[in-house]
């Protein structure tokens, strides 16, 4: 059993759900991204969504954007990232960490290699935002053979058909969009999730993580109330941009990771 | 036929976008192929094609050029008198009708030379559409006739200053927009290019070129031409005119790229020269990118030629060797920018002006009796304050 499942069977046995906290790795640069990972987790975190820089990350809102061209310029790349969680990992750190990155860095690096090369890293799965299931399979029967979980999105406008296929192709959880836009807009109808999520449920067993342009405790609280999972990635990014470099970082990020772990419960 | 049903080119091609967007794909490939088989769509298609784009338009030969290059006839499709100046209109033309029957309201789209902003800006205010452009700032700057001309034409342009400024970044801000409108909104796609099945309805209704070019060249010569020469950036206008000749193989057919300031210098937007095959923007293709699969940034003197990446339909024509491409160079296409302009009293954009310069390298090698068509994508108007201060400059 992998670190994702293993972390959200934990958590349902003792009725809580996940916080999934996103950063980009190398924003600023990686050391300070490897402090940012140990400080999440000993804050509270349950899992780690790393972000790998892409130079037109077209799912993205400007805080992400920003994020994606401060890594480029310190010269994270893929390889680097993986070194990064394998370091991590020989300190023992055993919170379950998802690489989120768009196709064409992980086609570059190759399939074969990135599914193999990820594992014996420490890496547990990834998110690729713009490789529907249709495009995968290729990528899904490598990770298959070396353990990697796939997580795919499923947004608002998915119809059942694709619910359906996006379930079948899916490991570790279900990510649910919780709005037609990029990461962080603003989210308008939160109640408009729980109908979704309930629909989702009807298809899967997996847990079902939301989200995108969840900002505030309340809304990862209520959020919290129908979903396994709540996913916090530009407002954490942009707490990281505006305190970069400075010494109270660390002590920020561990406030603002409690308080959200304590919404989400 | 090609694409197959998943929208891919061999290897080429597919669909690849966030979630949210692959239900509006699959909307738009089911309404697009019932529109297809529908005669009211078509009727439709040809009625604003003749009585509001002005087709067919003609090929004109092209004589004092050919007398100057001592060698083959040159024939030049004219779709620089298409309304709004280029090709880009047979598109939007039909994408617009689209709209209409998804029951959208808005349209969107992104252009760099801005041809197609103004084509799409066009056919939003013929049709009562709402209409938001993006552009890129790099661009608005070379090409301020073409954003005064999208505004007095009541569409909002709203500049994109992130990344390279240009036609990938405009894109990208259009595909963000459509994520967060797709319930709403039509994205207008201007080139071969994106996820499937944009480069297939693209092509088809940019087809109409050869199409016309087909019947006209038999008529002026009673034979079907020796070589097509068109400019490729994503490559709408060439596919546009190859697709009728595809299955003729004497016909030989050359896309030329954006060579910028010399395949040497990395500085250019030659996809096929130096690039290497990736997954950009919806879609499987050819691309200029590094090592790690980071988008490189290109560089052309033409904005509509100053893109990363081709359409996948055209790597698929690259590897069976059925399309030859080649590139030239910023200094040769501002050459026949002005070379055109004297011999024939005809201004090109300097999009098409690449193609006029691969074409006064190879007429003279040919013999007089071989005839060349050269698709005049768009005329250069809009490029006349741009060159003035380059060729001012030095």
């Amino acid at each position: 059993m992998g670190r994702i499942q293993t972390t959200f069977e934990k958590l349902r046995a003792q009725k809580k759900k996940a916080l999934i906290s996103y950063i980009m790795a190398g924003d600023p640069d990686l050391p300070t991204t490897e402090a940012l990972i140990s400080t999440i987790e000993q804050a509270g975190g349950d899992i780690l969504e790393l972000g790998v820089p892409f130079s037109d990350p077209l799912a993205d809102g400007p805080a992400i954007q920003r994020a994606s061209e401060r890594a480029l310029k310190s010269g994270t790349t893929l390889r680097k990232v993986m070194a990064l969680v394998k370091r991590l990992r020989k300190e023992d750190s055993s919170i379950p960490i998802i690489v989120m990155t768009y196709y064409n860095i992980i086609f570059q690096y190759g399939l074969d290699r990135f599914s193999k090369d990820a594992i014996s890293s420490g890496i547990d799965g990834v998110i690729i935002p713009d490789l529907p299931p249709e495009e995968a399979s290729e990528f899904i029967s490598q990770s298959r053979t070396s353990g990697l979980d796939t997580i795919f999105l499923l947004a608002p406008t998915s119809t059942e058909d694709r619910i359906k296929t996006i379930v079948s192709s899916a490991t570790g959880f279900i990510y649910y969009v919780s709005m037609t836009g990029i990461t962080g807009a603003r989210l308008n109808n939160v109640l408009e999730i729980k109908g979704k999520v309930s629909e989702i449920r009807g298809y899967t067993d997996l847990p079902i993580a939301v989200g995108f342009g969840i900002s505030r405790e309340d809304e990862a609280n209520k959020i919290a109330k129908w979903a396994d999972g709540v996913i916090i990635g530009s407002t954490l990014v942009k707490l990281i941009e505006a305190n970069r470099g400075k010494r109270l970082l660390l002590p920020r990020v561990t406030k603002f990771i409690r308080s959200m772990k304590e919404a989400v419960g | 036929m090609l694409p197959d049903s998943r929208g891919h080119f061999g290897i080429y091609g597919g669909k690849f976008v966030p979630e949210t967007l692959m239900p509006a794909l699959s909307e738009l490939e089911e309404v697009y192929s019932k529109a297809k088989t529908d005669p009211a769509f078509k009727e439709e298609v040809e009625y604003y094609l003749k009585k509001y784009v002005g087709r067919p338009t003609p090929l004109y030969f092209a004589e004092r050029l050919t007398k100057h290059l001592k060698g083959a006839r040159i024939y030049l499709k004219r779709e620089d008198l298409c309304h709004t100046g280029a090709h880009k209109i047979n598109n939007t033309i039909g994408q617009a009708i689209l709209t209409r029957r998804m029951g959208k309201h808005r349209v969107i789209a992104e252009t760099g030379a801005g041809q197609h902003g103004v084509a799409t800006a066009t056919v939003a205010a013929m049709f009562g559409l709402e209409c938001e452009i993006y552009m890129g700032t790099e661009d608005m700057a070379r090409q301020s006739l073409n954003v005064f001309r999208m505004r007095l034409l009541g569409a909002k342009v709203t500049p994109v200053d992130n990344g390279s400024r240009t036609l990938k970044d405009a894109i990208n801000e259009a595909m963000r927009d459509w994520t967060t409108h797709v319930r709403t909104t039509h994205y207008i796609l201007g080139s071969v290019l994106g996820a499937h099945p944009y480069p297939m309805i693209i092509r088809d209704f940019q087809s109409v070129i050869g199409r016309e070019a087909r019947e006209q060249i038999v008529e002026a010569e009673g034979r079907l031409p020796d070589c097509l020469i068109a400019c490729v950036g994503g490559g709408s206008n060439a596919i546009g005119l190859f697709y009728s000749f595809i299955g003729d193989s004497l016909v030989k057919m050359v896309g030329v790229e954006a060579g910028g300031l010399g395949i040497k210098t990395g500085k250019h937007a030659a996809r096929f020269a130096t690039g290497s095959v990736g997954i950009f923007q919806g879609t499987k293709t050819f691309l200029l990118q590094d090592k790690e699969g980071q988008i490189r940034v290109t560089h052309s003197v033409s904005a509509g030629l100053d893109y990363s990446a081709v359409g996948p339909e055209h790597s698929y024509y690259k590897d069976s060797k059925r399309i030859e491409y080649t590139s030239v160079t910023d200094k040769e296409a501002l050459k026949a920018f002005s070379f055109l302009s004297e011999i024939e009293g005809i201004v090109p954009a300097l999009e098409s002006a690449h193609a006029i310069a691969y074409t006064m390298k190879l007429a003279p090698s040919l013999s007089k009796d071989r005839v060349i068509i050269v698709n005049l994508s768009g005329r250069g108007d809009k490029d006349v304050q741009h060159v003035a201060e380059i060729l001012g400059s030095r």
